[in-house]
């Protein structure tokens, strides 16, 4: 946000609120903020690293904010996305169309580890393949947004969402009396009554529902807790769980009791020792079976990684135009994959100006941002793509946007992503908000948590208003890339 | 409710009672060797409870011989004694930990924050002096932990597992207690020694004004077996504690709409036993004998407990 030429409509108050509001109760603020988070217990774990293994991540209090119309235009080109990638997992699982009329390369597909050959056949309960999806989006302009990654696998983060908003109720009651904000509460509601219509035909009219989780030492592993919570289902553990007859069922107190569906936040190699590594110890045994025999379903069904793979994402857009006819309504970031010859030779020439990632990559590790790298640096990642071009893509910088937030030395633009966590059951179902993650240091585009980023609550305005929040801090690079 | 839910609600209860009872323990056995000391057996008391507490075997691969300096590291910090007091916080915490959502904030504060503490514990806790001001921190811990639970959870199905494991192990608790010393309250025993003794047991399950009450005489070791043993009037005898387990199991069955196994009948007839038997009797069987009977009898129902609510 540049003070000097006036802060766009929609942060006015917020600016006049900033203004009002002297440092010394800003961080008293953000004291209290902390305090609330440590208490309520939401922290996440980090093993293996030393220091404290339960630890919080840092919230700043001043919100971010999206226009209506803005958010309209947003959850619509979500929707269509998310339609598009659901058609793709049905397809590439069944059909296989879109790759016969040649639109994706067959091999990009068929030969991809996170292609699941067990699901080639399956129809998931109610042809659902990715029921929760969070689109890593940036903006980057008025009404543009570029996506920078779709996560159809387990994405985590919507509890960070809830709490923020419950945290700045808390804090900042006033600031609400000021603003039409869109709710995200209902957002548990909502993930129930989409995980409950999918259910396999044959469960009863309200179906059993369970969180599976890998357990305490997991790091989302409040997230589980807390949803489950939210929602009133239990969240279990592979062992509580068991399979009799294809039959899923959950152990309690008073015997075994049948479930009808699992919201698996334990990746799909570890669901089910039968079926992927043998080696898991916090899979079902038989799960697979038991999915396979339209029993129970599972969300996200398993492989859908297939569609949210950093080599498939350059065809999402193809995607779109060929299951919907539709022009995308959402950006993607154009795409060099290194193992094609034209696009290798362009990024090695390119490194400086370019942000390489691994193609199999997340958290934000083992990425070269080429206008930020030292010489050293893109000489070893030029070495590295020429060993093996296929584990590397790349993408131009982009002009992020930025959003004030609380640092040591007053106030200041960092940068922010979004994700927003689209519901697909029946119908598509997108809460108004999301996690906005922030880059706490300053220019850093890295905004994952293992790397030191932090959240922000997120607000979508009611109001119509010409509103156009942060600002494009010119000059600067993008696409770290997220993956909670 | 999830097995592995009540799992780990009974068992942080066990091991928040345990924490307390090692602690109660430790204190007892402080006192005793200080009076023995004049007698010129210190190393028995710590023998005994050393025996009591059922970890002897792991004590004595560790240590040479039961000094009160290697007694009191075992019991209070040794993470290889799965009773010890860090030990059992740490478990008990542990369990709570699994299940966050299922206690309510209380608990989880008077168990994080006493694992807190003990994590940074000074390196002099326990020394000298300090051990019995230490050994009543524990307590009082403890006490906070159960009275949050009272007063705090829903009374349903997960709070009949904490009670249920808090009141099993106290029964365990009680039974060990009474017998590390059951020599002395063998008829015709009695002297100034066995005197301070006495109350030092009264003292460890804070009955020594309870005596009084129910007594109104002076002490004698018969009727304090039978005020340990049968009397329902004091929350931590054998009576009360097995009355409280098998009216617990009796309201989780009918919770479940009237489902019953093994462990309902075990915990009734341990329940009828306590409550219709006669301080005599005990004494005809052998103290020593009838503690040793129920010691195994408690842990058969809690085995009973587990393989019908949670490893079925």
């Amino acid at each position: 946000m540049r003070a000097e030429d006036g802060v766009r409509a929609a942060y006015a108050e917020i600016e006049r609120w900033l203004r009002a509001t002297p440092r010394e109760q800003l961080d008293r603020k953000r004291r209290e903020a902390e305090l609330l988070f440590r208490r309520i217990g939401i922290t996440f774990a980090v093993y293996g690293e030393g220091g404290d293994p339960e630890r919080l991540i840092p919230f700043d209090i001043i919100p971010r904010i999206i226009a209506k119309s803005e958010w309209e235009r947003l959850s619509g080109g979500l929707r269509q996305r998310v339609r598009a990638l659901n058609a793709f997992l049905a397809d590439v699982y069944g059909p296989q169309e879109i790759l016969k009329a040649g639109r994706i390369p067959s091999a990009l597909v068929l030969e991809n580890e996170g292609f699941r050959k067990e699901m080639v056949g399956v129809t998931p309960p109610g042809g659902v393949y990715t029921h929760i999806s969070g689109i890593d989006m940036v903006r980057t302009g008025p009404d543009e947004f570029y996506v920078l990654e779709d996560n159809c696998r387990t994405p985590s983060g919507v509890s960070y969402m809830l709490e923020n908003r419950e945290a700045m109720l808390r804090l900042f009651p006033r600031l609400f009396a000021r603003h039409r904000i869109a709710p995200v509460s209902r957002y548990p509601e909502e993930l129930l009554e989409t995980l409950k219509a999918v259910a396999p035909a044959r469960a009863s009219e309200n179906p059993t529902v369970a969180i599976l989780t890998p357990g305490p030492y997991n790091s989302a592993y409040y997230e589980h807790c807390f949803l489950a919570d939210e929602m009133g289902v239990e969240v279990v553990e592979g062992a509580d769980l068991c399979v009799q007859d294809r039959v899923v069922y959950m152990r309690t107190t008073a015997g075994p009791k049948r479930v009808d569906v699992i919201y698996r936040r334990i990746d799909d190699e570890f669901l089910d020792p039968d079926a992927f590594r043998p080696d898991s110890l916090v899979g079902v045994p038989g799960l697979m079976e038991a999915y396979r025999a339209g029993n129970v379903a599972l969300a996200n069904a398993p492989g859908g990684g297939i569609a949210d793979d950093k080599a498939i994402y350059p065809y999402v857009p193809e995607m779109v135009r060929f299951y919907l006819g539709e022009e995308p309504i959402l950006q993607n970031v154009p795409t060099f994959l290194c193992e094609r010859e034209e696009d290798r030779n362009y990024v090695l020439s390119n490194l400086d100006k370019l942000v390489v990632k691994l193609a199999k990559g997340s958290g934000g590790y083992g990425m070269l941002i080429g206008p930020h790298a030292t010489k050293g640096q893109r000489e070893e990642f030029h070495a590295r793509i020429l060993a093996r071009p296929g584990d590397y893509i790349a993408q131009p910088t982009l002009a992020l946007s930025t959003c004030p937030t609380v640092v040591e030395q007053g106030i200041a633009p960092r940068h922010v992503d979004l994700r927003p966590f689209v519901l697909s059951g029946k119908e598509i179902r997108i809460v108004p908000g999301g996690l906005t993650r922030v880059a706490l240091k300053d220019g850093s585009l890295v905004v994952n948590s293992s790397q030191g980023g932090g959240t922000k609550d997120t607000w979508v305005l009611e109001d119509e208003g010409p509103g156009v929040m942060d600002g494009a801090m010119e000059g600067q690079v993008q696409t770290a890339s997220i993956g909670c | 409710m999830l097995s592995r839910t009540a799992e780990n609600l009974f068992w942080l209860a066990r091991y928040a009672e345990r924490a307390g009872n090692t602690a109660r323990g430790i204190a007892v056995a402080f006192r005793m060797a200080a009076i023995s000391a004049r007698l010129g057996d210190e190393g028995a008391e710590w023998r005994a409870l050393l025996t009591a507490s059922g970890g002897d075997a792991g004590f004595y691969r560790k240590y040479e011989a039961p000094t009160a300096e290697a007694a009191i590291h075992w019991l209070v910090f040794d993470p290889d004694n799965a009773s010890s007091i860090l030990a059992c916080f740490e478990a008990a915490r542990r369990n709570a930990r699994s299940v966050r959502t299922a206690l309510t904030v209380d608990m989880w504060e008077a168990l994080n924050d006493s694992w807190n503490h003990l994590r940074n514990l000074a390196p002099d806790a326990t020394e000298g002096e300090n051990l019995i001001d230490f050994l009543g921190w524990v307590r009082e811990r403890v006490t906070l932990f159960n009275g949050a639970a009272n007063e705090t959870m829903l009374r349903n199905e997960p709070w009949r597992f904490v009670h249920l494991g808090t009141m099993l192990e106290r029964a365990d608790n009680t039974a060990r207690l009474l017998d590390v010393k059951h020599a002395l309250f063998a008829p015709g025993v009695e002297g100034a020694v066995d005197y301070v003794q006495w109350q030092a047991v009264l003292r460890s399950v804070s009955a020594m004004r309870s005596y009084q009450w129910v007594y109104r005489e002076r002490l004698s070791g018969r009727r304090i077996a039978e005020l340990m043993i049968l009397r329902p009037e004091l929350p931590r005898s054998l009576a009360a504690c097995h009355g409280a387990v098998a009216d617990t199991l009796e309201a989780i069955g009918i919770g479940q709409g009237g489902r019953f196994g093994e462990c309902h009948r075990i915990a009734g007839l341990l329940k009828a036993q306590l409550r219709y038997g006669r301080i005599e009797d005990v004494f005809a069987q052998g103290l020593h004998e009838f503690l040793t009977d129920m010691i195994t009898r408690t842990a058969a129902l809690g085995g009973e407990i587990e393989a019908f609510y949670i490893r079925h």
